[in-house]
């Protein structure tokens, strides 16, 4: 039997006032459990605290119900006293006699009968109360992250800044991501490598950094603190460790006809590659693929030329596993497939791209050496048209395309647009957007600075369809204010195709028990509080994984996701919250229900044996809860049939014993 | 023979994260909702087992009401789905079984929703209290 | 009558077990009375020569069985499946109830079986004998005798079969049949479209009658729980017996909302109610609810399927939208 300590609080008058405090603290002594009740002016002041730690000493007290105002508002005060007093913190009750009582009821009859009310919930509760204690979990002083992009890099460069080692795993030989691929970036117009390649150089060198290139996450296993990672590092076929990147093979390999994906397949690479002059590492890869030597061993000429004797037809995948204390998810996005455009004939004619092709095409470093060529005949284009939102902020029912707005392409359009106004003025340009949407620093006034300075022409309407005819394209469009058709012709169309998540995240997501929206962007735990954060612990996003994000965002939530990082790595030890769910093994069905309904994947279910009456042995599947992980919303002990889940701090008989008191 | 005067007793059960919240901003604000409303605190109202709701009423609530936050705000993400699914059942089948539509309910309030506490309380209140007394769900050994 | 003669099956019970692919069988076998088919475990081809029955009383589902029975086993259980059977198999698979390696699944058809109560209603009480075969010949101990078609006299469930798809076996005996047209929730909607006055006044006569024997939950093949919510004294719902109405509907609301989402609507519970008390109605009421708000779904028609109420979408219907559009 617990021995309770009642603690009435008039709060001064905000409680007083309504509440007969005294025939409270009177009525609630008579309650089971009750062997003290007081009332005091400020429960919450100094003097009512001493008051409380006085009780539990003189009393034997084992449990606490103040009534006083909201938990939300001293539930943490009240339990630090009892501390202090040496009882268990979770042996605490609040009856909420102020913001649920005494502040919406006007009467002192009325008040004080439900406060009587409410308090006797409270000591029922408490009856039931047992001692709670936080569970504890070391921390590995380790962060990966995943996906080597400016969000990636970003991320490692700020957890590494603050000391703590930091791996990146990227599924590429090279880090760099999609920012590499870039020209220049908006509102500012530097170039994309400028700014990007010497933070990539930064990883290089940071001691507190480990690249993981042409590698991948395999398998994820553990909870916060204490992440157990396989990571798969693909066979290139080159040594890393000796590979100086002189480029010779590269140089030298017969096999020329590769289709060069960094430059999106708009020219082609030799089959051993690095795949572009600033790549980290800057290590070369074999295709395999491509390569006469590993398909039918006929060749070996890169072998020949390595000086480094760096080249390893035998190497074979590698795993790795290492432990880590929180994961970032960097992995970014791509732009979605042409395949279902048929409208914009992207695959009938080569003078149909996408604008990251374009991106390619302007790029020093791209095919064309930065020359403005067509893909079909490497004419100079006369007259270019830019479609918006190709994909994008389409119907729930079209198949095709996505519900939400990709957000760059508006800004990275008019900076399209604008720089080919800039090199080529002679050149004609229009783009048909749906809205044009500027929200950010500078970007209004950059995109009417392509408007009115470089004179692009801005068309509110969609393009219906592109027509390749001959050496031009037609476009048919309409112009919603001037309200008409038009059909115009051009020797380019840019299709601004709609971002999503690589495809890479969904498989990861389920590793991590990370959740996902319905488009495949990784959700945060809180929209607009928690931003950086899955609602899976030790997790964190980063970049547009989360949602489409232009490079001063994602460079900012990278930072963001960093620091939370570091907070986390920071602690030696994690403490829990002692409120979890706890899976009663003997009632446990196996039936994997509750884990299904845990947004956490706390649950796990293992094989366990059983010692029965007639001393036979049983091996039984059930749930067993991670203390570390849980945070303890209940969910699982509804969904469980045979009520073999419960949580600690609201179990079933506590809440069943306040449901009785408050209708008794 | 004195006769009592009518009250109905409710019962309402509030996540901690959001609508717990919501009720105190009501009493922050002194917005009136009648005293038959007692509030049990749940992380989140996917703690809520139907054999809550069955046990009030059985023990003599006239209503039972559930508030969560938001669909979509969920401080746990998906705990109120699972609510609304459940209660949306469970509501169904008591209908089924001829309890009056009227005292169950599921509400979503958020912890700015201070007004919409109150003003959900009185609606809900009121509408119990045109029911009467509970008399298809109880438990004549619990009456007083 | 069926169609798949006794003799088939015990022949592939026998071989099953002589050549040792199995070590026991679960099968049918003759109760106190001739329609009081009951199931039993054959270990001997001896036994299940003189003692398996495989007839139009055979309506028990031996899914959950395979809970308790496959964890003793030494070796693969036997065990016949009716094509309604053959979902709570599934659906017990995918709550990981037992080792599908220990089972080997017979898929057999069924023409329906028949309830006992609807013969009696035909012949009165005091039947002495039973017989099976083109029709159904009753005889009492006054000496009457029926020839009853079972066609007429089928279980309520078999009326409205729902499938006679198999949607497991490892070998099937007979023809595969289809998913069929069923008119289940036909009932359920003549609920709905009374008065709640009138749904309360069905309800209460109904489940008045109810004994709390647990015939409906022990023969349930989703309520396996190793310890039942009614048995524990923590549950806030454990009771032995009914005391009064409340408690009559506690039990039954909370086992059909226990079952909620996992029911395959088997009928088994209605099957042994002795009180025949039409609990089918309740379970049927959850499914048809889940298949309208949620979208169709056939608990046990594939494993490892997620259940309706371990699942949701963002757009789901409110509880106060439930009943929109159905009157009042």
């Amino acid at each position: 039997m617990q021995r309770i300590g009642v603690f009435v609080c008039w709060c001064g008058t905000n409680i007083a006032g309504t509440v007969d405090v005294v025939a409270v603290a009177e009525a609630l002594k008579k309650e089971p459990g009750v062997v003290f009740s007081a009332n005091y002016q400020y429960m919450c002041s100094q003097a009512g605290q001493d008051l409380i730690k006085a009780a539990v000493k003189e009393h034997n007290l084992t449990g606490i119900v103040v009534c006083s105002c909201s938990p939300r508002m001293h539930e943490a005060t009240f339990r630090k006293t009892a501390a202090a007093a040496g009882l268990n913190p979770y042996m605490v009750e609040i009856a909420n006699i102020r913001e649920q009582c005494s502040w919406v009821h006007k009467d002192v009859p009325t008040g004080t009968e439900k406060a009587i009310i409410l308090g006797k919930a409270a000591v029922a509760k408490v009856n039931l109360n047992v001692p709670l204690t936080p569970g504890e979990s070391p921390v590995t002083k380790r962060a990966l992250v995943i996906g080597g992009g400016i969000a990636g890099i970003q991320t490692a460069l700020d957890i590494a800044d603050a000391g703590f080692e930091v791996d990146i795993v990227e599924k590429k030989p090279t880090i760099g991501g999609k920012m590499a691929q870039l020209d220049k970036t908006f509102p500012t117009l530097d170039c994309a490598a400028c700014i990007l390649t010497p933070k990539m150089v930064d990883v290089a060198q940071n001691e507190k950094i480990r690249i993981f290139s042409y590698s991948e996450v395999t398998e994820v296993k553990g909870f916060v603190g204490n992440f157990d990672v396989t990571i798969k590092k693909k066979a290139r076929y080159v040594k890393e460790e000796l590979c100086t990147g002189c480029g010779a093979c590269t140089e030298k390999c017969p096999m020329k006809k590769v289709p060069n994906d960094f430059n999106l397949n708009m020219d082609t690479k030799r089959a051993i590659y690095i795949p572009f002059a600033q790549a980290v590492p800057k290590v070369a890869t074999i295709d395999a693929d491509y390569c006469n030597m590993l398909k039918n061993g006929k060749c070996g000429v890169c072998s020949k030329v390595c000086a480094a004797g760096a080249i390893d037809y035998t190497q074979k995948d590698e795993f790795i596993s290492e432990k880590y204390g929180a994961i970032v998810v960097a992995t970014g996005f791509n732009p979605i497939s042409m395949d279902k455009f048929d409208e914009f004939a992207y695959n009938q004619s080569k003078d149909v791209i996408t604008s990251l092709e374009f991106e390619r095409l302007t790029n020093a470093a791209g095919p064309t050496a930065g020359k403005l060529l067509r893909p079909s005949d490497g004419k100079h284009p006369e007259k270019i048209v830019f479609v918006q939102c190709v994909g994008s902020r389409c119907d729930a029912c079209n198949e095709k395309g996505k519900e939400y707005c990709s957000k760059i392409c508006c800004m990275y359009t008019a900076k399209h647009a604008m720089l080919t106004r800039d090199k080529y003025p002679d050149t004609d340009v229009t783009v048909f957007y749906i809205d044009v949407r500027t929200p950010g620093k500078n970007f209004d006034e950059f995109y009417r600075r392509a408007v009115e300075e470089y004179g692009v022409h801005y068309i509110k309407g969609m393009v219906g369809k592109v027509i390749p005819d001959g050496e031009k394209l037609i476009v048919q469009a309409s112009d919603l204010i001037a309200g008409k058709q038009l059909k115009i012709d051009a020797d380019l169309v840019v299709l601004a195709a709609a971002i999503e998540p690589d495809k890479s995240a969904r498989p990861l997501a389920t590793m991590l028990t990370a959740s996902m929206d319905t488009n495949d962007f990784f959700t945060e735990a809180h929209p607009k509080l928690r931003p950086v954060e899955s609602p899976t612990a030790g997790v964190f996003l980063s970049g547009a994984c989360q949602g489409p994000k232009d490079i001063p965002e994602t460079v900012a939530q990278a930072g963001a996701a960093a620091s939370k990082v570091i907070g986390l790595l920071a602690k030696d030890k994690l403490t829990g919250n002692p409120c979890v769910a706890q899976s009663n093994e003997m009632m446990c069905n196996g039936c994997s229900t509750c884990e299904r309904v845990c947004p956490y994947g706390a649950i796990t279910y293992e094989d366990k044996e059983f010692r029965m009456p007639d001393r036979s042995t049983l091996i039984r599947r059930v749930a067993s809860v991670n203390p570390a992980v849980c945070q303890g919303c209940g969910c699982c002990t509804v969904a469980c049939p045979s009520g073999a889940m419960d949580l600690k701090g609201f179990a079933s008989e506590q809440i069943i014993a306040e449901v009785d008191a408050i209708c008794k | 023979m004195q006769v009592k005067e009518y009250k109905p007793l409710i019962v309402a059960f509030c996540c901690n994260w959001c609508s717990y919240a919501g009720a105190d901003l009501a009493g922050n604000n002194r917005l009136n909702y009648p005293a038959d409303v007692k509030i049990i605190r749940v992380p989140c109202s996917c703690r809520v087992n139907p054999t809550f709701v069955l046990r009030a009423f059985q023990r003599g609530a006239d209503g039972v009401i559930l508030c969560g936050c938001h669909p979509g705000d969920c401080h746990y993400t998906s705990g109120n789905y699972y609510t609304r699914r459940r209660m949306a059942l469970l509501f169904s089948m008591l209908d089924y079984l001829g309890i009056e539509r009227e005292r169950t309910r599921v509400e979503w309030v958020s912890a700015a929703e201070g007004a919409k506490f109150a003003a959900t309380m009185n609606d809900f209140a009121e509408k119990v209290a045109a029911l009467g007394e509970n008399k298809r769900l109880e438990d004549l050994r619990c009456k007083k | 009558m069926q169609k798949i003669n006794r003799n088939v099956l015990v022949e592939k019970a026998v071989s099953l077990l002589e050549n040792g692919t199995v070590c026991c069988v679960l099968g049918w076998k003759k109760g106190e009375f001739d329609y009081d088919i009951t199931p039993a475990v054959f270990t001997t081809k001896e036994d299940i020569e003189a003692n398996f029955v495989f007839d139009d009383f055979c309506g028990a589902n031996f899914s959950k069985y395979l809970v308790q029975k496959t964890r003793k086993a030494e070796g693969k259980i036997l065990v016949f499946l009716k094509s309604c059977d053959t979902y709570s198999f599934n659906q017990l698979l995918t709550e990981h109830r037992f080792d599908r390696e220990k089972v080997y699944a017979v898929g057999i058809p069924c023409e329906g079986m028949v309830d006992i109560n609807k013969i009696r209603a035909i012949s009165g009480e005091g039947i002495s004998s039973v017989e099976c075969g083109e029709k159904i010949t009753v005889n009492t101990i006054y000496d009457e005798k029926f020839e009853i078609n079972a066609s007429d006299v089928l279980l309520e469930r078999c009326e409205s079969c729902k499938s006679k798809l198999h949607v497991a076996y490892d070998e099937l005996i007979g023809e595969e049949g289809e998913v069929l047209e069923s008119n289940r929730f036909d009932e359920v909607a003549k609920l709905e479209a009374m008065t709640p006055d009138e749904r309360f006044a069905f309800w209460q006569s109904e489940l008045s009658k109810c004994i709390r024997c647990n015939a409906c939950r022990d023969v349930c093949p989703a309520c396996t729980c190793e310890k039942c919510v009614f048995d524990n004294p923590k549950s806030g719902v454990e009771n032995k017996a009914p005391a009064n109405e409340f408690e009559e509907k506690m039990f039954h609301i909370i086992r059909a909302f226990h079952v909620a989402g996992r029911c395959t609507d088997c009928g088994e519970c209605s099957r042994v109610c002795p009180q025949h008390i039409p609990l089918h109605l309740l379970n049927r009421k959850f499914i048809k609810d889940i298949n309208e708000f949620y979208g169709d779904y056939q608990a046990g028609a594939e494993v490892g399927s997620r259940a309706p109420l371990a699942n949701y979408t963002t757009g789901d219907i409110e509880p106060s939208e439930v009943f929109d559009g159905r009157g009042e």
